[in-house]
Parts: structure tokens; C-alpha cells; sequence
């Protein structure tokens, strides 16, 4: 059934089988995509169709469709989740794109980030830099303190929220022409350095946090600007500042080495 | 590995070794404008300036090793970042839209930079060598008057004045993203002061390059 405003598209799309070969850009056409389809509905649809023909479908993260998971990892049109500010690609939707345009397809791009499959990328090192520091230390034995109990300046818990709204996608990483990690790295430091609770491990957390990074082989920041543009959450540079103030000042007062 | 050191080769740490060198080739930069600026005013002003610069112990034996060692830092470590940046991505984009999202400044500071490179080479050969050379080992007699006429000298040569233009033109591009983001590599950032530093970092990306390119022009156009 062809409807009147379909749209016809012709995607680029990386394909690689697996970690060890090389991969290529594959073209594909799709036709009759509705406007108010997802993107990844779309990829839904490219898929049906490469299944119908016998082919192999291309592989891609998703799970909320919401724009709470940041697994729908895809660099668009030369973009991490394509055209659009404080989006996911799962909220992307066909209507920013025009009959007959080509779109690309790619996954992130970043040595600390390989290909697992076509569009899927392994993003472990965030997990690593997570358990180098991203925690409080508490003991669970059932007399844990109501964390309510404990005063913060309000100023302090909203901008403490804001850079905890970050969810891990990864497209600070796959925007910056340096596959730098420090937004992501500056978000989850800074949600526990400005929290009480978080403080008394600031410094070997900070500390801790940026040599992992560092270790998975993520680039230096330029200060470009870039990840706080392309960030589905919004998560601002001033994260960045102050995971600088916290590094230099850990690096000079902490007891470790 | 000795925590200065650890602290120093982390990335975090490289960059702010970056920007407190970025800084105090800022604030030379502009003490230099200010001296050449004298020259526009006043031949004898510029010549008192320049022997005191020229011969002052503290300004020689303290600042000078202090610029060098500054310039030196920040044009390797330029390249050093550069080259770690590139090897943390293995395959490009097949298409990319920084534009979308960040500054032709703020993606080429290698290359504004590589061209200040090549002009304090030029720089370097036309000033500094033959300075330290009159000074410190054909050990000529100082003549507190000679400053303002080499300098003329320099500028009579088109092809000269033209080469100076350009690379401030360069300098401007460099400092048009690189003096906002030295402040905040060093953390020195909040909603009340870093709009003011955005806007001073423009005006002075601005107003000192285009500065220099007025100094060497009107003394190319007087001595004509
Ligand atoms: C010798 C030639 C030079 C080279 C090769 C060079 C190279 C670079 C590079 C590659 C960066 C970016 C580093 C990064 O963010 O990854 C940079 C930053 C910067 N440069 Fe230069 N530069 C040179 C000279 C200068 C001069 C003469 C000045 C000032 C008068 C200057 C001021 C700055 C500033 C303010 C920054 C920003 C620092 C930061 O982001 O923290 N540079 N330079
Ligand atoms: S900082 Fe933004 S872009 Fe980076 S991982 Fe978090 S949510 Fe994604
Ligand atoms: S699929 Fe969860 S954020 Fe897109």
C-alpha cells in the first residue's frame, strides 16, 4: 500500500560481520518510509526486507525506544543520532528527512569503542570507567541512612540531577574528532562530587575515573564544544570544568601515591 | 611513577599544562603589542623600551628561559595532543558534520597553529638570532638608539610585511577559540564571569593581531 507522502530513501550503510574483519558501506533503498516513523522503525523496516530477500539484517542496539537506555547508538548524516538536538536516534523520526535523500548510516566511531557487528559497538570502557570510581561506598546491612536525613543546597542536588540524567550512550564520544570521553566521564563524576554522600570518595574517584580513561584509549579534550551539542541529555561543559578542578586538586592533596 | 609525573601525562593534566603556557604567551603577547605600539607613538619611547627589554638581567636571564620554555611546551605538546587525538580514532566517518556542532576554530588548532610555527621561525631568524647574536656573542657595543631602525628596516621589504599579515591572520583564527578554552581547561568557569571571557577573547583575538598587522603596515607605508 504506497501512501502519498512516503518516502523514498537511499541508505549508506556500514556493514562488518564481526570484530576481526573489515567492514564496508552498503547501499540499500527503502521506499514508501512513513513520516511519522521512527528512525529505528525504519531500520525496522530495512530489515524486514533484508530477511524477505535472504539476506543478513543489520545489526544495531536498541531497547527503551524511549530515550532512556542510550543503546540506539548511529551516527546519521554525519551526526551521533542525526539531525535534532537532546535526542536519541529512537526519537529521530522520518519527518527530518526528505523524499529521495540519501541518508548515512554509520556506528561510533572510537578505537575505545570497536565494532562488534555492523552497527553495534562495544561500549565496555564506559563500564570500566564506572568501576574504577562511579560509586558511593555504602554498607547495606539494613541501618543505611535515610539519604533525606543528610542537607544539600538545592542549587547543589539540580546540578548534581542534571548530570545524572546522562545515560551512558556514548555520543559525546562518537561527536568529538578526538573520541574523547570526558562529558561522560565530568557527568559521572560530578553527580557525586557535589553530593555529600559523594564527597568523601571525590578525590580517589576523580583520579581513579580519569586513568581508566585514559587507559581505554579515548582522545584529550579540545574544547570544542561538540558533545554538549550532540548529548541527548543536554549535559553542559561546565561538568567538564569542574572534573578539571577536581583532577588538578586530587592530583595535588590526595594521599594516593 | 611519581605522582607529578602520573599528574602531568594524564590528559586532563597535559591540558592544563597547555593552557597555563597558552596563558603566558597571551599575556606576552599583549606586553609585546603595547612595546611595539610605542613604536607608531614615539621613536624614542619605543628605543628606552626596547634596551630595557634588551638588557634588563630579570628580563633576560629570568623571563626570556620562562617565554622559550613556553613556546617550546606548547608547540610540542601541540603536536603531541594532535597526534594522540588522531590515534583515538582508527576509521573516519564516512561523512562527518562538525560544522553542526563546533567551530572551524576550535577543529584547527593544529594547523592555525602550524603556520605561527612557521612564522616564529621568520620571526626568529628577522629578531631574536641577530638580537642574541649582538648581544651575547659577537658581543657588539649597545647603542641604545638602534632598535627603532632595525625594526623600520625589517618592514621595508613587501614580501616581509605581507608574510606578517597573514600569520596573524592566523594568530586571530588560533586565539578566536584558543583563549576562551584556556580558561576552561584550567576549570576557571561559571555562568558569572565565563560570557565576559568569551567576549574579551574575541576582542582580543581581534583588536591585538589586527594591531600587529597596523604596526608593520604603517611603518612599511612611512618609510616608503
Ligand atoms: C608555536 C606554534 C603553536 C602551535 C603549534 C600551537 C598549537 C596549539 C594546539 C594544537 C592547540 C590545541 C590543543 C588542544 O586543545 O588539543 C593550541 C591551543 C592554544 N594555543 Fe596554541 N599553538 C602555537 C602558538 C600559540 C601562540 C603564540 C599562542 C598565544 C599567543 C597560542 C595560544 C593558544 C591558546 C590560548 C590555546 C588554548 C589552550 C587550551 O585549549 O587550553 N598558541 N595551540
Ligand atoms: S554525556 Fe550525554 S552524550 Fe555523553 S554518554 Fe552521557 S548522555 Fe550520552
Ligand atoms: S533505544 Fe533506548 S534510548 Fe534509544
Amino acid at each position: 500500500m504506497s501512501t502519498a507522502n512516503g518516502l523514498n530513501l537511499t541508505l549508506k550503510v556500514w556493514r562488518q560481520k564481526n570484530d576481526k574483519v573489515k567492514g564496508q558501506m552498503e547501499t540499500y533503498q527503502v521506499s514508501d518510509i512513513s513520516p511519522d516513523s521512527s528512525f529505528l522503525e525504519m531500520m525496522d523496516i530495512l530489515n524486514e526486507k533484508l530477511i524477505n530477500d535472504g539476506g543478513d539484517p543489520v545489526a544495531f542496539d536498541h531497547d527503551c525506544r524511549e530515550g532512556i537506555c542510550g543503546s540506539c547508538s548511529m551516527y546519521i548524516n554525519g551526526e551521533a543520532h542525526g539531525p535534532g538536538r537532546e535526542i536519541t536516534t529512537c526519537q529521530l523520526h522520518m519527518r527530518e528527512f526528505k523524499n529521495g535523500e540519501t541518508i548515512y548510516i554509520e556506528p561510533w566511531r572510537a578505537k575505545a569503542f570497536p565494532v562488534i557487528k555492523d552497527l553495534v559497538v562495544d561500549r565496555g570502557a564506559f563500564d570500566r570507567i564506572m568501576a574504577a570510581g562511579g560509586f558511593v561506598s555504602v554498607n547495606t546491612s539494613g541501618n543505611t541512612q535515610d539519604a533525606n536525613a543528610i542537607p544539600i543546597p538545592k542549587a547543589d542536588a539540580d546540578k548534581a540531577f542534571d548530570a545524572a540524567t546522562c545515560i551512558g550512550c556514548g555520543a559525546c564520544v562518537a561527536s568529538c574528532k578526538n573520541s574523547s570521553a570526558m562529558l561522560f566521564v565530568s557527568a559521572k563524576v560530578s553527580q557525586f562530587a557535589l553530593l555529600p554522600q559523594g564527597k568523601v570518595e571525590a578525590k580517589e574517584r576523580v583520579l581513579n575515573m580519569v586513568q581508566q580513561m585514559d587507559d581505554e584509549g579515548f582522545g584529550n579534550c579540545s574544547n570544542t564544544g561538540a558533545c554538549e551539542v550532540e548529548c541527548p541529555k543536554g549535559i553542559s561543559l561546565d561538568n567538564i570544568a569542574r572534573m578539571n578542578r577536581e583532577y588538578m586538586s586530587a592530583s595535588f592533596t590526595a594521599d594516593k601515591k | 611513577m611519581s605522582w607529578l609525573k602520573q599528574t602531568f601525562t594524564s590528559s586532563i593534566g597535559r591540558k592544563f599544562a597547555m593552557a597555563l603556557s597558552a596563558l603566558f604567551l597571551v599575556i606576552f603577547l599583549l606586553q609585546h603589542f603595547i612595546i611595539n605600539f610605542t613604536s607608531v607613538l614615539s621613536e624614542k619611547t619605543f628605543n628606552e623600551i626596547s634596551h630595557f627589554m634588551g638588557t634588563n638581567v630579570l628580563v633576560q636571564f629570568a623571563l626570556q628561559p620562562v617565554l622559550i620554555f613556553g613556546v617550546i611546551y606548547h608547540f610540542v605538546m601541540g603536536f603531541v595532543l594532535e597526534i594522540k587525538n588522531r590515534n583515538a580514532r582508527a576509521i573516519k566517518y564516512a561523512m562527518n558534520k562538525g560544522s553542526e556542532n563546533s567551530t572551524w576554530f576550535s577543529r584547527n588548532m593544529i594547523y592555525s597553529g602550524f603556520v605561527i610555527f612557521l612564522f616564529l621561525c621568520l620571526h626568529f631568524y628577522d629578531f631574536w638570532i641577530p638580537e642574541i647574536s649582538h648581544k651575547y656573542i659577537e658581543v657588539l657595543p649597545e647603542d641604545s638608539t638602534r632598535y627603532f631602525g632595525e625594526m623600520v628596516e625589517k618592514f621595508h621589504d613587501p614580501l616581509r610585511v605581507g608574510l606578517y599579515a597573514l600569520s596573524f591572520v592566523f594568530l586571530s583564527l588560533h586565539l578566536m577559540h584558543g583563549f576562551q578554552s584556556a580558561f576552561q581547561s584550567v576549570g576557571a568557569r561559571h555562568s558569572k564571569y565565563t560570557p565576559a571571557i568569551k567576549k574579551l577573547g574575541t576582542l582580543y583575538a581581534i583588536i591585538i593581531p589586527a594591531g600587529f598587522i597596523f604596526i608593520a603596515l604603517y611603518h612599511h607605508l612611512t618609510a616608503l
